[in-house]
């Protein structure tokens, strides 16, 4: 309790994080409403060809697409598909890379050696080619966009976790627990675990931005969930032959894009700040 | 609360013949030394062929000067450090030949009372989990409750006050820290706990204490302690006997009393000389021990301590002198000793 | 020996947020130091000792503890009154430097203790003049390869004052490599090398054997008579104190109750619980005696004298009001209503 107030007083005294924050809140908050907020809930699926590629009105906040569809609602329903992309491709990444950084850092060993090496493999390819590559053989659809992502992106979360684990293993309290008569499933999950879980938090949080990146290129490329999707990227790959004339087509979705991405980023960042152990702990570390 | 010195620590039936519970056999524990591209470039000897025996009930006190290896051999013997050489036998077994679970088994009979309290306390469990822990572990057929009971009792007996349970160890003093590490290992009566510096930092008063809390355990578990510290007149009053650690060697070993009251050793003589006494004369002001202590990474020949020693002679740099059990009740390495 | 007034702390009172309530654990403390002066800070186990010496140097934590009163004057500047980033460039590590009590925290476990020497010296060399460290930003944290080669000279002449063989096999080691009493001499080192006024020692020598404690307290003592340093030293154990303070101050609960000259101290205790501290000194008469009774809680510490509920002569005006400062004469001060006075004369000490 004393913590979470700790932490809501700290976003008030960190300005840019509360914008992260606020900005984060509110695509979640669309994501849910969605169907409430939306000026023409019907147009993710339904065209009104009569209407195609009108400017920004009243009627029409972000004008329409060539197929006559309200815009800002597409949007709105948009940003449904991006938080499941993101959220659900990062929760895999995560349950696969923090286990496997936990075991490689905590044993020492050929097995961590191969589990390091073969993470290492998949942090040399560039993640987009890679993404693109799984995406492209498994075939346009939501479920393979996650597939792809979080096959691409667990190895991140498994370099951060062997480091910090390698460091954390060396701390007195993990060795007297070990000495203690701890068992390894203890020390690792008990007080390994806890201990680095800020910079998981961190991590992840940065995390959902690059991964909403990388989402929207594949859809952009046409890998991503298939028309009539309201995804942003695929959205912003529909306005190029319309461009310059219906500039609105393409500049909305990637202002929402743009706006999530730093939303997560500029959070990562000022969480980093606020859950830095030392900070949080008040230890007299500065000299 | 007055503590007492044991009646006859001039032992009757000496500790060697007395049943031991642990044994100790050229322990040896090196540590590489690596250049500044991480190769190794020699070893660090810093337990370098140590052998003493130590008996059911009985407190050996180590002394030494800081960095020795007093720390490295408590943490081999216990098994936190592998050794590079040589064997522990624990109640009439090598702790070698344990595998995983039987060496956490062990650790009931085992413990090692950390020499920085406040680094060896999860920093993100408040006190209360980390005095649960050892039982969660031990003894799980205890039930919330009677480990709360025991808590409870632990902290009284460190002289705690129970609201200390809820705070997180950064938020105690660092002698409430070192008392409650205690309280942590002493929790599961373990047959052998090797205490390093338990006494640091704390006041006259608590210490007196915590030393009477040990007594207590020892008359009424018959507990072993391997009792590390740097207060030679704590050691002097609940030691019964003293081993004295120069550069990863015992250098002295023997009765408390014979070792107070009549030193072999020189570097043991200056150490003695070097404790300040409210009252005396000031230490500061005339000291004897010169010199730097040499590097351990590369040993001078012969006796180690020869570079320091008042007394060395050319003989000293040619061979390592044996610890010799010339006296009764004592031994020692020196060449001139007699 | 002892010069002009550099530090002087009055009435400070600190409290901490606790799930309990607020635990009011200084209850105005006064302190001063001079000059080329040591003073000695012993006190039982959570009595505030720490907590005084983080006050000073602005270090409390901030979510939890909060400065309900007093001031702490350095050098004549109000430290409460100034700003933390004053505090953090120009009078921390810099001005007033600190060996804290748990030596293994204080230093990062993920860089080697080298890089953190190194680290210390770019900000805080004493090279670097007040002005400058007021005035770092990241363009100025140019770290020059002459200065460099200075700093990392002074590094290994400190290593060796120090005590500490082969200097640059420790510099590579990290901080769990090295062993306690090492880490500690490492954390002294660091607060001497940035040559400060005001040396805050928490318990320094604990984990040091007599015979290198015995070095470390001549280097302290050196520093005060040569450089004019001053040293606020805690410390349990009163042979050391003994050794080398010049004054000793006695805090009981968070409030000081006597200050004396060393000698005085020894010989001439006036408050109880002073007078029960030096009788439970080992040796004295066979063993090691306890003083009967706890340390009181800080939530809701006993009125007036904090001692009272421990004290053989408490009266009620001891349950009361806190006794004011008795002077006894040649800086000699106690705050009890009943001091022993000197028909309690102890047996002379040479
Ligand atoms: N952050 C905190 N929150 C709550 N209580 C605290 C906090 N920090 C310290 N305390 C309490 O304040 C009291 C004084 O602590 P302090 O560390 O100053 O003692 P000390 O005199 O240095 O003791 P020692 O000699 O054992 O180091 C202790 O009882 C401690 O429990
Ligand atoms: N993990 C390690 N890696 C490398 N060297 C080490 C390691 N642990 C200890 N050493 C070195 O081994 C020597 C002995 O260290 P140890 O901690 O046993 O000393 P100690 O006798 O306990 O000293 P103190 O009284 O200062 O605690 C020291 O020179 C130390 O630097
Ligand atoms: S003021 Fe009273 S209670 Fe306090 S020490 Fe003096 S006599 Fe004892
Ligand atoms: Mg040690
Ligand atoms: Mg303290």
């Amino acid at each position: 309790m004393e913590t979470i107030r700790f932490i809501l007083r700290k976003f008030f005294e960190d300005k840019v994080a509360l914008v992260g924050l606020v900005i984060i809140t509110a695509l979640v908050l669309v994501a849910i409403f969605a169907g409430v907020l939306a000026t023409h809930p019907g147009d993710v699926s339904t065209f009104h060809p009569a209407d195609r590629l009108q400017g920004p009105s009243l009627a029409h906040f972000f004008g329409t697409d060539r197929m006559g569809s309200d815009i800002f609602s597409r949007i709105l329903f948009g940003a449904r598909i991006t938080i499941t992309i993101a959220v659900i491709s990062v929760g895999l990444s995560v349950l696969i890379g923090v286990p496997i950084g936990l075991l490689a850092g905590y044993y020492n060993g050929w097995f961590s050696d191969l589990l390091m090496r073969v993470s290492d493999i998949f942090l040399a390819v560039p993640q987009i080619v890679l993404a693109i590559a799984i995406a492209q053989t498994l075939g346009p659809a939501i479920e393979n966009v996650i597939l792809a992502l979080s096959l691409t992106y667990w190895p991140f979360w498994t370099r951060l976790v062997y480091a910090e684990t390698r460091a954390c293993k060396n701390e007195t309290f993990v060795e007297a627990s070990v000495a203690l008569g701890a068992s390894p499933f203890r020390v690792i999950v008990l007080h390994i675990l806890p201990n680095i879980s800020s910079g998981i938090i961190v991590r992840t949080t940065l995390g959902m931005g690059s991964t909403i990146l990388t989402a929207a290129v594949l859809g952009f490329l046409g890998l991503g969930p298939p028309a009539p999707s309201p995804e942003w990227g695929r959205t912003i790959a529909e306005s190029r032959q319309y461009l310059p004339n219906a500039w609105w087509y393409a500049t909305f979705p990637g202002l929402a894009i743009f706006m999530v991405v730093m939303g997560f980023n500029l959070l990562g960042d000022g969480l980093r700040d606020i859950l830095d152990p030392r900070i949080r702990r008040s230890k007299s570390n500065d000299r | 609360m007055t503590l007492e010195p044991p009646i006859s620590r001039v032992a009757t039936d000496r500790p060697e013949t007395a049943k031991p519970i642990l044994d100790v056999l050229s322990l040896r524990k090196y540590f590489p030394i690596r250049n500044a591209w991480g190769r190794r470039k020699g070893w660090l000897k810093a337990v370098d062929d140590v052998s003493f025996r130590v008996a059911k009930g009985e407190i050996l006190g180590v002394v030494g000067e800081s960095g020795c290896g007093k720390s490295t051999l408590g943490k081999t013997i216990m098994g936190i450090h592998q050794p590079s050489d040589g064997d522990t036998i624990f109640e009439g077994r090598s702790t070698a030949n344990y595998d995983p679970g039987q060496a956490r088994k062990l650790r009931r009979h085992l413990q090692y009372a950390y020499q920085d309290p406040g680094a060896s306390l999860d920093p993100r469990w408040k006190i209360r989990r980390s005095l649960h822990e050892p039982m969660i572990i031990h003894q799980p057929e205890l039930d919330r409750d009677q480990r709360a009971e025991r808590v409870s009792e632990m902290m009284r007996a460190v002289n705690l006050p129970e609201t200390h349970l809820d705070l997180y160890p950064h938020e105690i003093s660092g002698g409430q820290q070192r008392r409650v590490g205690l309280a942590r290992v002493l929790t599961l009566n373990p047959s052998l706990i090797i205490l390093d510096e338990p006494t640091s930092g704390l006041d006259l008063s608590v210490q007196a204490t915590i030393l009477t809390l040990f007594m207590d355990l020892k008359r009424k578990f018959d507990l072993t302690y391997l009792f590390i510290s740097h207060d030679l007149s704590i050691v002097r009053m609940i030691c019964d006997r003293v081993a004295v650690m120069y550069l990863g060697k015992v250098v002295e070993i023997g009765d408390t009393e014979i070792i107070f009251s009549n030193p072999k050793h020189p570097y043991t003589r200056s150490l003695l000389s070097a404790v300040p006494t409210v009252g005396g004369r000031r230490v500061t002001d005339d000291f004897q021990l010169e010199g730097e202590p040499p590097n351990p990474g590369n040993m001078p020949s012969g006796c180690r301590f020869r570079t320091r020693c008042t007394m060395a002679q050319a003989d000293c740099a040619k061979a390592e002198p044996p610890l010799r059990a010339d006296w009764p009740g004592q031994s020692a390495a020196c060449f001139l000793a007699e | 020996m002892t010069g002009d007034t550099l530090l002087r702390v009055s009435d400070l009172k600190v409290s901490f947020q606790t799930e309990a309530g607020s635990a009011k654990v200084l209850d105005g403390v006064n302190l001063t130091i001079g000059r080329g002066e040591i003073l000695g800070l012993v006190g039982e186990s959570g009595c505030g000792k720490s907590t005084l010496a983080r006050s000073v140097l602005g270090i409390l934590p901030k979510n939890a503890a909060r400065i309900t009163d007093g001031t702490i004057l350095f050098d004549g500047e109000n430290l409460l009154e100034r700003n933390e980033a004053y505090l953090a460039r120009v009078l921390r590590g810099r001005r007033i430097s600190f060996v804290p009590q748990d030596p293994f925290s204080s230093f990062s476990p993920v860089f080697s203790i080298g890089d953190q020497f190194m680290e210390l010296m770019k900000w805080k060399s004493p090279e670097i003049t007040d002005a400058q460290a007021a005035a770092r930003t990241i363009l100025s944290s140019r770290y020059g390869r002459a200065r460099r080669r200075r700093d990392a000279e002074r590094v290994m002449e400190m290593l060796s004052a120090v005590q500490l063989p082969q200097p640059e096999a420790i510099l590579r080691k990290y901080p769990h490599e090295v062993s306690g009493g090492q880490r500690q001499r490492l954390m002294i080192a660091m607060a001497l090398l940035t040559e400060p006024e005001l040396i805050i020692a928490d318990e320094p020598t604990t984990a040091l054997d007599v015979t290198i404690q015995a070095q470390i307290l001549k280097l302290l003592k050196a520093l005060a008579a040569e450089r004019n340093v001053a040293v606020l030293f805690t410390t349990h154990d009163l042979g050391t104190a003994w050794e080398i303070c010049d004054r000793i101050m006695v805090m009981y609960a968070g409030q000081d109750v006597e200050v004396a000259g060393s000698a005085d101290f020894f010989a001439r205790p006036n408050h109880p619980y002073t007078d029960r501290l030096l009788a439970s000194l080992p040796g004295a008469e066979g063993g090691l005696q306890g003083i009967p009774g706890n340390i009181p809680g800080f939530v809701s510490p006993p009125g007036g004298c904090r001692f009272h509920p421990r004290c053989d002569l408490a009266s009620d005006a001891c349950r009361t009001t806190r006794p004011g400062v008795t002077a006894l004469g040649s800086g000699h001060a106690v705050r009890c209503h009943h001091p022993l006075g000197t028909q309690f004369l102890k047996e002379a000490v040479t």
